[in-house]
């Protein structure tokens, strides 16, 4: 197996209990795994939790991890999301500090990208963009002459395409 | 009826007889319920004991039923990790229950409150905060099924005080586990079991390294069946000594860096390596990449993360050892391996350690060597932990009996403890501890357990007044620059035996050796056999 680094996401479903996703998290801070992002959000069934972690480390680490997490007694399913069959989307929400001459600037670059803006103040605005991470990274870049004050981003929430090889789907 | 009665009712229908603790007000109505039944209550002199006690007793009849523990909240549950973590290293399954604070005091940081489930998260199978009185016995069902099934280990119960205080109407213990998150595979793939047959037929040197996984499994006797029809040569790790008698013709001893040296080139020097329930751990593989290179491995396990954990493999096959031999034997095939078992057996004489012990001392390996043999076929035997465990495991001689140790933690204590509870559950088998004078005394107090619940002890120290193992280790590292690992100031064992109205045997050299040998395990009454070692004997 190769030992470059590479990312993957896999989507998880859990028992909704308490201490769940310190289970999770437990368990890569004591392994050493890494984490570059978590999401979690009830399912259609309250019982269940999806989870969608997005974790790096060479082959053999990440092969680990899907089986480490699989062992958890709270983990209902792990699937990894393989970028040609899932979709990805990451919510961002970014405070720009624009004066009022710089608006109409701000506002068709929001434009191009499908984003909104969602509160403007005097001296700011906050965009709400939604879409692959790499759009929103983009996005960014072109903010470049700009002062970010604030930037809260999600990190990814994934599913599989498709209606096949659904494991729960009374579950959500 | 209260949460506490329905606690208790939940052991019994389980079939516990026995449990091991330490009350505390936290815990005091579950101790209070216990009266009212069968089932027996150990007391401990200090928590971490109750965990290995119960250890001891679950492996003394094959891990069959789950060791119970029980103690109170707060320092309770604290002093019990310890022993919560070595069981979990060995994947031995336990069912410890600790008492909490009542529900509204939970993260007040109240009198004796401990987040117990989450100090313990990456100690346990998995674990449970019991909030709801309802939830009893469906927890307790699934806390039985998970320590005892797929890869063993401990499962917590944390129950607050008002829980166990709480009134229930009726009792029902569900018949069946509903789990739909926990499956563990048992049966092995029959397509991979068929690649390993198929292996064994090209290979000319085969070797199995039987790890404490098969023993976990019950699977010893058909391990054995299987190597015994083709004459493959076995290997063991520490945990998985006693899978094959020791001095059977196809034992070659156990591996890693304290192992014998043989074993280890059994292992380097095979073609086709078939690991089984060995987690291939560091101590028993230094150089994983070095051992499976150039060679076909097969890696049993019942566990998936544990294949490719530490080592890569060519045929991975998940599933419970004992099954999978099961269906391993029902293949037939040929094959003749007698060169390789002629060339090993050549190993076995030309790399023996060789020892030159100083004759004014008990020489530790002669001594284990010959208390082994005088044991009966099948006494239980357990090794604590220091330079005696490393010495008890190249020199002891299992036939029909156990050989328990603390292999993946390396809990010192441990064997005192872990006696008590093997001989609770087998009273008709001889049980003798061997520790050092370093371990001894981090479990002495529970000689007072012993002679409390009428628990004949048969106990071994090799006294050399040095924690050596360390004292080893920094002869070799730091050049003879001792630090801490001085232990003058040790009891006199003669009047603290008196004191536990235990008997006592001095050996200082091996001339008596035998004479105080078959004294000690002919002594009805418990006893402690004191062996004087060379302060500067090594293991290695």
């Amino acid at each position: 197996m190769s030992s470059a680094i590479k990312k993957k996401a896999f989507s998880l479903l859990v028992e909704n209990t308490s201490g769940v996703l310190n289970r999770i998290s437990g368990l890569f801070a004591r392994r050493g795994y890494n984490i570059e992002s978590i999401t979690a959000g009830v399912t259609a069934d309250p019982r269940v939790t999806r989870i969608t972690v997005v974790a790096s480390g060479d082959d053999e680490i990440l092969d680990q991890i899907e089986k480490q997490l699989g062992k958890l007694v709270d983990v209902v399913d792990i699937r990894e999301l393989k970028p040609e069959n899932s979709v990805y989307r990451e919510l961002a929400l970014i405070k720009i500090k624009v004066s009022s001459k710089d608006r109409s600037e701000i506002s068709s670059l929001v434009d191009v990208f499908g984003a909104d803006i969602i509160d403007v103040s005097k001296e700011g605005l906050i965009v709400e963009m939604t879409g692959k991470q790499s759009k929103i990274d983009a996005f960014l870049e072109l903010l470049d002459g700009y002062e970010i004050l604030e930037l809260a981003r999600t990190g990814i929430a994934g599913l599989r395409r498709g209606t096949d090889d659904i494991v729960y789907p009374k579950l959500g | 009826m209260n949460g506490a009665d329905i606690m208790v009712k939940c052991l019994e229908a389980e079939g516990v007889k026995d449990i091991f603790g330490y009350p505390g007000v936290a815990i005091a109505p579950f101790y209070n319920s216990v009266l009212d039944s069968d089932i027996r209550s150990i007391l401990v002199r200090t928590e971490q004991s109750a965990a290995h006690a119960a250890s001891g007793y679950t492996r003394a009849f094959n891990n069959e039923l789950p060791g119970v523990c029980a103690v109170t909240s707060g320092p309770g549950a604290t002093n019990l990790i310890t022993g919560i973590a070595t069981a979990f290293a060995d994947s031995i399954p336990l069912v410890c229950i600790t008492g909490q604070v009542k529900r509204e005091l939970i993260g007040t940081d109240a009198f004796q409150e401990a987040d117990i489930t989450g100090a313990c998260e990456s100690f346990v199978k998995y674990s449970y905060l019991i909030r709801d009185v309802e939830d009893i016995p469906r927890v307790f069902k699934e806390a039985f099924h998970v320590a005892s099934t797929g890869r063993k280990g401990p499962v917590l119960i944390d129950v607050p005080i008002d829980v166990q205080q709480a009134t229930v109407k009726n009792f029902k213990y569900p018949d069946s586990v509903d789990m739909r998150t926990y499956k563990p595979t048992v049966k092995g793939n029959a397509v991979q079991m068929k690649k390993v047959i198929h292996e064994l037929e090209k290979a000319k040197r085969p070797v199995l390294c039987a790890g404490g996984g098969v023993l976990l499994s019950k699977g010893k006797y058909e391990v054995l069946s299987f190597v015994e029809k083709h004459n493959i040569p076995v290997v063991t790790t520490m945990m998985g000594i006693s899978v094959v008698p020791t001095e059977h013709k196809l034992c070659y001893g156990m591996v890693g860096n304290n192992g014998k040296p043989y074993a280890n080139r059994a292992m380097n020097e095979a073609d086709l390596l078939i690991m089984v329930g060995a987690s291939i751990a560091d101590r028993s593989v230094t150089q994983p990449d070095l051992v499976t290179k150039g060679k076909v491995v097969v890696h049993i396990d019942v566990d998936p993360a544990e294949i490719g954990k530490n080592a890569s493999s060519n045929i991975p096959l998940v599933g419970d050892a004992r099954a999978i031999f099961d269906e391993l034997l029902k293949i037939d095939y040929e094959a003749d391996y007698s060169e390789w078992l002629k060339t090993l057996d050549e190993y076995k004489i030309s790399m023996a350690i060789k020892r030159s012990p100083d004759p004014s001392y008990v020489d530790p390996a002669a001594f284990i060597n010959m208390l082994s043999h005088s044991m009966d076929k099948d006494a239980i035997y357990i090794a604590d932990v220091g330079q005696n465990q490393i010495w008890s495991c190249d020199n002891v001689c299992i036939r029909e009996g156990k050989f328990m140790t603390t292999g993946g933690m390396g809990t010192m204590g441990y064997s005192i403890p872990a006696a008590i509870g093997a001989k609770l559950r087998r009273p008709e088998r001889q049980v003798v501890a061997v520790c050092g004078d370093g371990a001894f005394q981090m479990s002495m107090c529970e000689f007072a357990t012993a002679r409390q619940h009428g628990v004949p002890m048969k106990v071994v120290v090799l006294t050399n007044n040095y924690l050596g193992m360390v004292r080893e280790y920094q002869h070799y590292t730091y050049h003879d620059k001792y630090s801490v690992v001085d232990l003058s100031g040790n009891p006199d064992l003669e009047k603290l035996s008196s004191a536990y109205d235990m008997s006592y045997i001095k050996l200082t050299d091996m001339s008596g050796a035998q004479a105080a040998i078959d004294k000690f395990l002919a002594d009805s009454n418990s006893c402690i056999l004191e062996a004087i070692i060379d302060p500067m004997d090594l293991v290695k």
